[in-house]
Formats: C-alpha cells, structure tokens, sequence
C-alpha cells in the first residue's frame, strides 16, 4: 500500500498580472505612479485528498476555484508551491513519466460544448486521447469507444455523430466519456452540473457516484451548489478570495460550521423546506481581487470583525479533529 | 374577493417556422392577485420565458400570440396595440431579465437613463425625476446613491447591474413585475441580498410578481404560488406549501424528488429518466408520458387540467393522491 496521499498541495500560489494597457504604459513612463496589477487568484493554499475521496471546493464567483482546479490538472502551472502526486513533485519528472502522470488527472467542465471540438465525431472525441498515447493495447479502436461510451451512459450506435447532435446532458457525458478513456485515477470536475436541469443534474451526479466506485476514482469537485457538494463530497473545502477560509468533512462543515464566511454562506442558500421565510443576508460586495481588503479577506462583510482583523491574516489551523479554520475568534 | 391584478386565460403563443409551428406555450392559465409572487418553475425550453415575454408584449416574429387572453387590470393586453402596450410597458408592467444589460444601455450614465425613464411616463421636472431615481436606488439596497448615478453599467458588479435594472423596473411603482431568472448568474449571498430585497418589496407595495426559474429552492422561499410547465403547458399549479410538500403530477414529484437535499446524502438521487422532447415532436396524449413512472394505457389520452384536490390543480390521469407519497 502507498501511504502518500493521492494529491498534496502545498502553499501553492498562482499570480495573474494584468499588463497595463498603453494609456498606462504612457503614464508610467512619465513617472505616473502606476504599476502592473496582480492577481492572486490563489494564495498560499495547502490541500491534501485521500485515494477514493471526493472533495468538494465551493465559494463565490472570482474566488480561485477554477484556478486552483487547473493547477491540480497540471495544465496550469503554479507561481510558487509544490504538486505532489502519490508523494512525486509533479515539477521532477520528465519525458514519457511527465505525460504518463498528466494523464491521470483528467478535468470536466461545465460548458461540454466549448471542450468539445465540434467538427470531430463522438468517436475520435472520446478514442483519440487512447490511441495518441498508445492506451488500446490490443483493443480494437471501436470496442474501445463502443465500452467508453456505454460506460458514461450513450450509444454507441450514435458515435459517428458531432457534438450539435447530442442534448446538453448527453455532451457532458461525451466529456465525461473522453477523460475516463485515458484511464485517470483523479479527476477535476469543475461546475460540471451548472448548465444543466434539475432532471438531467440527477443523472449526471448519479453517473459521476456509479463510476466512483466502478473505476475507484478520486473527485476534486469543484461547485458553487451547495446543495450537489453536501450530497456528493466526503469534505469539503472553502474558498474566499484565493485562500482556504475553513475544511472539514462534510458533516461538521454544514452541522457545526465555524468560520463566519461559511456561516453566511450556508445561511444565504435556499432550501425548498423553507418557506416564505426572510431570506437571510450577508452584508456587502465580494470585494475586488486586485484589491483585497488587507488582514482577514473577510472582515469588511464580517458582523464579527475586530480591530485585528483588519491588519493579521488569520492563519489556517486545526480547531477540531480535521477541522481547519482561518479566523481570530478561534484564538479567544 | 378582489379581482387578481393579472389574469392569463389559456393563452397559446406560437412561432411559426419553417420547421413546423412550435407551441411554446399552449393552454397555459394562471392568475397573481395583489402584493402576490408567483413562482413559474421548469427546465429550459418548457415555455416560461415566451409566456413572460407574451404577458409584456415582446414576442417577435415567427412568433405571436395564436389564441387566449391576458387580463390586467381588466384589460386584454393580447389585443392591445404595440402603442398601448408601450405605454404599459415599464409604467404600469414591467421586466427583470436574467441578463440586466438587456434593460440598461452600456453607453449611458445611469442617472441618464433613470431619468429618461421617469419623464417617459410622467411629466415632472428633471430634479424630480433624479430625486426618484436616488430613492428607487436606495430602496434596492445600493449604498451612496448619489455617487452610483454619475455611473456607467460597466462600473458595476453584476450583483449590482441586476440591481440597478430592479430599480428601473420599480421606477414608476408598476402593479406587475416579471422577472425571469433575474437571480441565476449572481453568487448565493448576493442572490440572498436581492431575494430580501424583493420580498420587502411586494409586501409593503402590494406589487404582483412572476418569477421565473428553475430553481424550487428559491420558489419555496419566495412565492405564494407555483405553477410548475412542461413541454408548454402547465401541469401542476397550487399554494407553494401544498404544491412542494405534497406534489401531484408524477414530473412535479420527481423533480423534488431529484434535488440533491431531498435525498439521503452519498445515495444515488432519484432522477427522472430520459428528457424534456422536441416540441416539434411530442409524443401523443400526455407529453411526459414516455418519462413518467405512472403512465398507463390511458394517458395516451391527452389529460386536461382538473382540479384534484380543493385549490389543487394537476394534468394527470393518475396523479398522487396518497400522502405517504410525499417527494
Ligand atoms: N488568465 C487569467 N488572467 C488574469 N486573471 C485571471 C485569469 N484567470 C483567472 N483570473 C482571475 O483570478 C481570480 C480567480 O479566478 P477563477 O476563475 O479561479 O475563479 P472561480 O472561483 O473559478 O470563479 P467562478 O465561480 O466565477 O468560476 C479571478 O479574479 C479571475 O479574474
Ligand atoms: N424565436 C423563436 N423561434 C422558434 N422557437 C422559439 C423561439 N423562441 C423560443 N422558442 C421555443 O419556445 C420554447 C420555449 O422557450 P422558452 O420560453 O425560452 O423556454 P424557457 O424560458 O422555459 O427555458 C422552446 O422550445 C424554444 O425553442
Ligand atoms: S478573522 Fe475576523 S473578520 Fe475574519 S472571519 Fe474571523 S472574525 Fe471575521
Ligand atoms: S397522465 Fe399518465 S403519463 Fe402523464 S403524468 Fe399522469 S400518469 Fe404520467
Ligand atoms: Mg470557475
Ligand atoms: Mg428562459
């Protein structure tokens, strides 16, 4: 048995600058104090899953999700920290070891459509990837997709059509079919149920549960619905503005919250047993990350906020047997 | 009883194209009374944005109203002239779209447009009308008015945006309010600020809404009724609190039954099987028929919408009428 976790990252960071435009250069040169804005779309984040874990990432639009879910797919490279694959530094490999441990990380997303190359079939969409990196073996290239395609639930019958042909439902399962044919062992689902009904989002989560356990994947799930990420996820993780705000198991994260992001967040989300009930409110915009409010990211929407917070970044830490949290209060 | 500010009596709205006529609305009835919300539920395609858009006046060609009546205020808007309906239009009725930018002009400051907007339907100096604009943006929940009307659209979030078009819509203290999917784009706690907003809203003004989504959780919290459409039809509709506790229509049942917190955590959802079909192409009688775990012989007769229970309406042969069989 390999004891290292099947994903740890640590203090992983990604900046994004955005160039001046020539205004801006202009400006600069005529000694305006203007200067390059950066991003730090993810700050300093330490994550670790568990082979067979699903782990749910939820926070607010901007807040480094998808950025984050890039990195851990490996086509987004980090600005600083370390990717370790069963215990490997993704960074130390090379050649062949390279593609072969990019493979077994595989992504979804949510627009099926705009992965999808519209002018290929069904067929060389989900069969190219295998037979590119020599997975067939001696397959014959048509049982291969024929088994791809009944596996996400399609017929095969249907794998000489394009991707216009097929309902949003059936796209994602084309997508879902294309990264389970390179035989990953983790995959990145990023809001891969957001465009869809409420009828067609059952099928699919079902779906994603059925091959968890058939093919014993390990899930980052990456998703603003709250909802989807209590049924789905074994932990789940939350963001604010490019850092961890607090981690649990997923019981203790919607039962016994502790961070006040968290707390607000789960009060905001409609339940259908609610009825004709105030809708609770958190204060404030998602402030702007360019300009993040120094200290405690937080703290502007906080109804807790001290002094502070406005000037210490609370650190992320254990206040509970697997239960991490960035917040002052914890220290009172 | 008073009369209901809106009344919609089997209103057929079809567009005629070239491959065939599709009836994106077919038969549908409802009615809103006063300070009321109703909640109009169902998957994309299922008509609820063109039944929004017939009540307004806003269905283009190959489209257009085939048959049935749209009463408001005891006026038939689906035989008003586009003139009348203007008149209406964003005075006495008015819109909130999914996307904000469908009612605010990107080029405009916003207090440009507020302003245009008031002195459209009313003569009054533009000091007053800039007055109105500052208090409708302050009873939307937008912090230093004053500041945000000198503004352009772009400056804004879109939380913001769908904030500012609330406030147009509310500019002349309309007796009806659509509002399709205003929510949808925005995140959980600003789609909670605006929902508070709202509900405040209706309460003290006694305005009548339609909100559209497909979203049961935010009808739940929201509406007073629900009318839930598929395929172009209503087929269930009745109080909030009866309608999600105790469905009738096999398809209102599985979609409670489908959302993720109505089932056990970590077990397989209970889904609906197959999907919504081509309006060009529905199956004979019931529309949900090659769906629904209850369809016998029978429902290739079309059912009608009967009421099933007081106050309960459903389009089903068998609907369920057991109440051990709550979603
Ligand atoms: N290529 C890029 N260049 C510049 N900035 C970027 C880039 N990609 C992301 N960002 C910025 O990084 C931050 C995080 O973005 P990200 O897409 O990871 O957010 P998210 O949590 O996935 O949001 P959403 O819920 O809207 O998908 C945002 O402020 C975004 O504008
Ligand atoms: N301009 C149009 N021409 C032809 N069909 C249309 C047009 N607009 C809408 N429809 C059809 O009407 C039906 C209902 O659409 P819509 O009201 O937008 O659904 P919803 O808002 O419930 O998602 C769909 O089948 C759609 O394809
Ligand atoms: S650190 Fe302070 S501002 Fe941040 S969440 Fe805790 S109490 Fe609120
Ligand atoms: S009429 Fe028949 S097919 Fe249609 S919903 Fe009722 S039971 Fe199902
Ligand atoms: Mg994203
Ligand atoms: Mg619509």
């Amino acid at each position: 048995m390999n004891a290292a976790p099947m994903l740890e990252l640590r203090d992983i960071t990604r900046r994004f600058e955005k160039k001046l435009d020539f205004a801006g250069r202009i400006a600069q040169r005529l000694g305006a104090p203007v200067r390059e804005e950066i991003v730090h779309a993810v700050d300093r984040v330490n994550l670790t899953v568990r082979k067979g874990e699903v782990v749910g990432l939820v926070g607010e639009s901007g807040c480094g999700k998808s950025t984050l879910g890039r990195m851990v797919a490996g086509i987004l490279p980090p600005t600083e920290g370390t990717i370790l694959r069963d215990g490997t530094d993704i960074k130390a490999l090379t050649g062949a070891e390279a593609r072969q441990m990019k493979l077994r990380t595989q992504m979804i997303f949510q627009d099926p459509y705009a992965s999808l190359n519209p002018r290929m079939r069904v067929q060389d969409i989900v069969g190219e990837a295998p037979r590119v990196h020599g997975l067939l073996e001696g397959a014959a290239f048509d049982d291969y997709v024929d088994e791809q395609m009944r596996r996400a639930g399609l017929d095969p019958g249907f794998k000489r059509r394009y991707p216009h042909q097929f309902s949003g439902g059936q796209r994602q399962r084309i997508g879902i079919a294309r990264a389970l044919a390179v035989r990953p062992d983790f995959i990145v689902c990023d809001e891969a149920v957001a465009a869809l009904d409420v009828s067609i989002q059952a099928q699919i989560l079902n779906l994603f549960m059925r091959l968890r356990k058939e093919l014993d994947l390990t899930y980052l799930f990456i998703s603003h619905d709250l909802g989807v990420v209590e049924h789905l996820s074994d932990r789940v993780v939350i963001m604010y503005l490019g850092r961890v705000v607090e981690e649990a198991d997923t019981e203790t994260v919607f039962r016994r919250p502790n961070h006040p992001y968290t707390r607000s967040l789960l009060d905001s989300v409609p339940r259908i047993e609610n009825r004709k009930r105030a809708f609770s409110v958190v204060k404030g915009e998602i402030p702007s990350p360019l300009n993040p409010p120094a200290g405690c990211h937080f703290h502007p929407r906080c109804p807790l906020a001290m002094e502070r917070c406005r000037v210490e970044v609370p650190k992320l830490r254990e206040i509970a047997p697997g239960q991490r949290s960035a917040c002052h209060l914890n220290d009172q | 009883m008073t009369a209901p500010t809106l009344e919609v009596r089997n209103l057929q709205t079809y567009f005629f194209t070239r491959a065939g006529v599709v009836k994106a609305v077919d038969g549908v009835s409802f009615s809103v009374g006063r300070g009321k919300v109703m909640g109009l539920v169902g998957e994309s395609g299922s008509g609820k944005t063109v039944t929004g858009f017939s009540i307004i006046g806003l269905v283009d060609p190959p489209g257009r109203i085939a048959g049935g009546s749209i009463l408001f205020q005891g006026r038939d808007l689906a035989k008003l002239s586009e003139e009348e309906m203007r008149d209406l239009r964003g005075n006495r009725i008015a819109m909130i779209f999914q996307d904000p930018m469908m009612t605010l002009n990107p080029v405009l400051r916003i207090d440009t447009q507020m302003i245009e907007t008031v002195k459209a339907h009313k003569k009054v100096s533009t000091e007053e009308a800039r007055q109105r604009a500052r208090d409708t943006l302050g009873m939307v929940g937008i912090p230093s008015p004053d500041e945000r009307l000198k503004a352009y659209p772009h400056q804004f979030s879109g939380g913001m945006r769908q904030r500012v078009a609330i406030a147009i819509a509310l500019l002349h203290e309309p007796q009806l309010i659509v509002a399709d999917e205003p929510t949808t784009a925005l995140d959980v706690t600003i789609q909670g600020q605006i929902l508070a907003e709202v509900q405040k809203l209706c309460a003290t003004t006694g305005t009548s809404m339609i909100w559209i989504t497909h979203d049961l959780s935010v009808v739940a919290g929201l509406a007073d009724d629900i009318a839930v459409m598929y395929a172009g039809r209503i087929v269930e509709k009745g109080a909030v609190s009866e309608v999600l506790d105790k469905p009738l229509h096999p398809y209102t049942h599985g979609l409670i039954g489908s959302v993720p917190s109505r089932n056990k955590r970590g077990e397989a959802l209970r889904q609906i099987p197959g999907m919504t079909p081509s309006l060009l192409n529905l199956p004979l009688g019931c529309a949900f028929r090659a769906r629904c775990p209850r369809a016998s012989e029978a429902c290739i007769a079309e059912p009608i919408m009967a009421e099933i229970l007081p106050g309960r309406e459903a389009r089903c042969i068998h609907p369920h009428l057991d109440a051990s069989e709550a979603a």
